[in-house]
């Protein structure tokens, strides 16, 4: 393949839009009011619908997979490059609306730098990107600070996320041989420049939130490089449940 | 109230109808009238929200990301319907905790279909075909129904309902122009769905206790049969268009009467269901019961963080 860097680059976007929006998706109807159920179904929809437009692009060049649907449902787990971050599962509430802001304020720094890319198509997916991420962002900050400030169990179960989840935020801002690929040729974003920036930001909440940072350390990593986590082939057993039972099919 | 007055208030009220006015939650109105449409409303919003969860069960394993995404949208059309409709029905002078508390506890009910499982992704094209097109069948009239916020929604509901039934036929062609396997799959979903969808329009006209008080209040324009019938012969030439098979071996063309004649149905059964004994009626209920029950800590958050946020916002100012 020409473009093995830009098609990986474009992949490392698109399965964590694809991967959160596949959790999310597990959620609906099952949330805690209509309103919340609602906004999270929409979410996942903005998502799934980003997850298509890359992939498009990415099937346009790629000679292995054709469609979107083939780089969707017909990977192995090892070629999946979504951060562990968004395949953790919807433990409770405050997991869901952890896990949301803390991806929503790096998604959101992303699309705005991707916005300058030389690459038209991801520029113009970026652009659109932009104004649901944004959404998705308050969406999960205002509940964030809700459940944080909110009744003492609350505060308790936000807690509790946020320290289950921290671990996985230093991720986001690795860089892999194609984003540097990426990043050389003007194409991609240098996400570790905005590492500073984003826990500045999301301490910020979490300190009008009354919650606690917890302390920059003891990270994992390895979804990047499509080591994920136990959680992961259990998503994939569902996604890929159709293509994997009825290969080459039209639905 | 003098009883004299009451039943002036009473032939005014019942001409206003007649006039095809539309009645406005401030308006007065018979506490019949008001208990019958909460009854009718909230049931209809339940439905919406308890019809979520058949259809959301294939979310995640949608074949295709273009039907995962129509799936999730339908899914939240569906959310929407029942917003709207709460609303409308919180406008009589119930609020939405006491609906849900009616439906948790079994004192209200929802459509039966929905107490049949997904088992397979043919039922997601089966339901946007049948059940969504029965329930248009059901609520097109209601846009013309006497009670304002409740016509209003239907003529919104009724949009959206009837796009989901294209996008469910659309699935469904898609399949019976597949692989054998797939076409095979449809034909299961329309033989477990397509009794069941004929029972969404309730008892024969015979055993159907509510219908003339319904009617006069617009609440029904046709008969239970009547729509039943309107449904049947709107839908079979649809099948054949799949190439699919009604399983009613005594479905037939009736050239005399102009509709088909078609097989007895299993009452029984839905009586059955009705009455909490449906193949997943628990697993409804009990979903539902989890996410409210689960949900409680969230809510009360909510609650206690804009109240938080009010006691500031007084000592600011
Ligand atoms: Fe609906
Ligand atoms: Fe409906
Ligand atoms: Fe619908």
């Amino acid at each position: 393949m020409a473009n093995t860097d830009l098609y990986n680059y474009i992949l490392g976007i698109a399965d964590n839009s694809l991967i959160l929006g596949q959790r999310l998706g597990e959620l609906c109807g099952h949330g805690p009011n209509l309103e919340t159920d609602i906004a999270l179904t929409n979410i996942s929809l903005d998502l799934i619908g980003q997850t298509r437009s890359y992939y498009q692009y990415a099937a346009s060049f790629s000679e292995e997979y054709k469609t979107e649907d083939d780089i969707a449902f017909l990977r192995l787990e090892r070629e999946y490059r979504n951060v562990l971050l968004v395949e953790q599962p919807n433990t409770h509430f405050g997991f869901v609306i952890g896990r949301q802001y803390l991806f929503d304020v790096y998604h959101y720094m992303l699309m705005d730098e991707l916005q300058n890319t030389k690459d038209d198509t991801l520029q113009a997916i970026a652009r659109k990107c932009i104004k649901e991420v944004s959404y998705h962002k308050r969406f999960s900050g205002d509940w964030l600070k809700r459940l944080g400030d909110g009744t003492e169990e609350s505060h308790q179960k936000m807690q509790e996320a946020i320290n289950g989840l921290w671990r996985f935020t230093n991720e986001l801002f690795e860089l892999t041989e194609s984003e540097d690929a990426m990043i050389k040729a003007g194409i991609g974003v240098d996400v570790s420049k905005m590492k500073e920036h984003y826990y500045a930001e999301v301490s910020l909440l979490l300190n009008e939130a009354t919650l606690q940072v917890p302390e920059r350390k003891n990270f994992t990593s390895g979804g990047k490089k499509g080591t994920h986590t136990e959680h992961f082939g259990y998503i994939l057993s569902e996604l890929q449940y159709m293509q994997r039972t009825f290969p080459n099919m039209t639905w | 109230m003098s009883e004299k007055e009451v039943k002036n208030m009473e032939d005014i009220f019942e001409a206003r109808i007649a006039r095809d006015e539309k009645i406005e939650p401030k308006d007065w109105m018979p506490e019949k009238y008001r208990q019958t449409h909460i009854r009718q409303i909230s049931q209809h919003a339940h439905s919406e929200i308890v019809g979520m969860l058949p259809e959301g069960n294939w979310i995640t394993r949608a074949p295709s990301l273009r039907r995962k995404a129509a799936l999730l949208a339908k899914v939240q059309d569906e959310a929407g319907h029942g917003l709207y409709l709460y609303a409308a029905c919180e406008t009589l002078g119930i609020t939405r905790e006491q609906m849900y508390e009616q439906l948790h506890t079994g004192k209200a009910k929802y459509s039966s279909i929905f107490n049949y499982p997904t088992v397979t992704w043919a039922d997601i094209g089966a339901i946007g075909w049948l059940v969504d097109g029965a329930a248009i069948i059901n609520q097109v009239p209601l846009c013309n129904t006497s009670f304002g916020p409740y016509a209003r929604a239907m003529v919104r509901v009724c949009k959206e309902e009837s796009f989901h039934q294209r996008q469910g036929f659309e699935i469904m062609l898609t399949l019976c122009n597949g692989s054998s396997e797939q076409k095979a799959m449809a034909q299961d979903a329309l033989n477990r769905w397509w009794w069941p969808s004929l029972m969404m329009f309730g008892p024969t006209d015979a055993e159907s206790v509510h219908t003339e008080q319904s009617m006069k209040w617009k609440l029904k324009r046709k008969t239970n049969d009547e729509l039943r019938q309107q449904f049947i012969d709107q839908t079979v030439p649809q099948a054949d268009i799949l190439g699919l098979s009604i399983p009613d071996p005594d479905l037939k063309w009736n050239e005399k009467e102009g509709h088909y004649d078609f097989g007895a149905i299993d009452w029984d059964e839905f009586w059955q269901v009705v009455k909490g004994h449906g193949p997943c009626n628990k697993e409804r209920m009990d979903a539902r019961v989890s996410a409210w029950e689960n949900g409680t800590w969230v809510r009360d958050a909510a609650m206690a963080h804009a109240e938080k946020k009010e006691m500031k916002n007084r000592k600011a100012g």
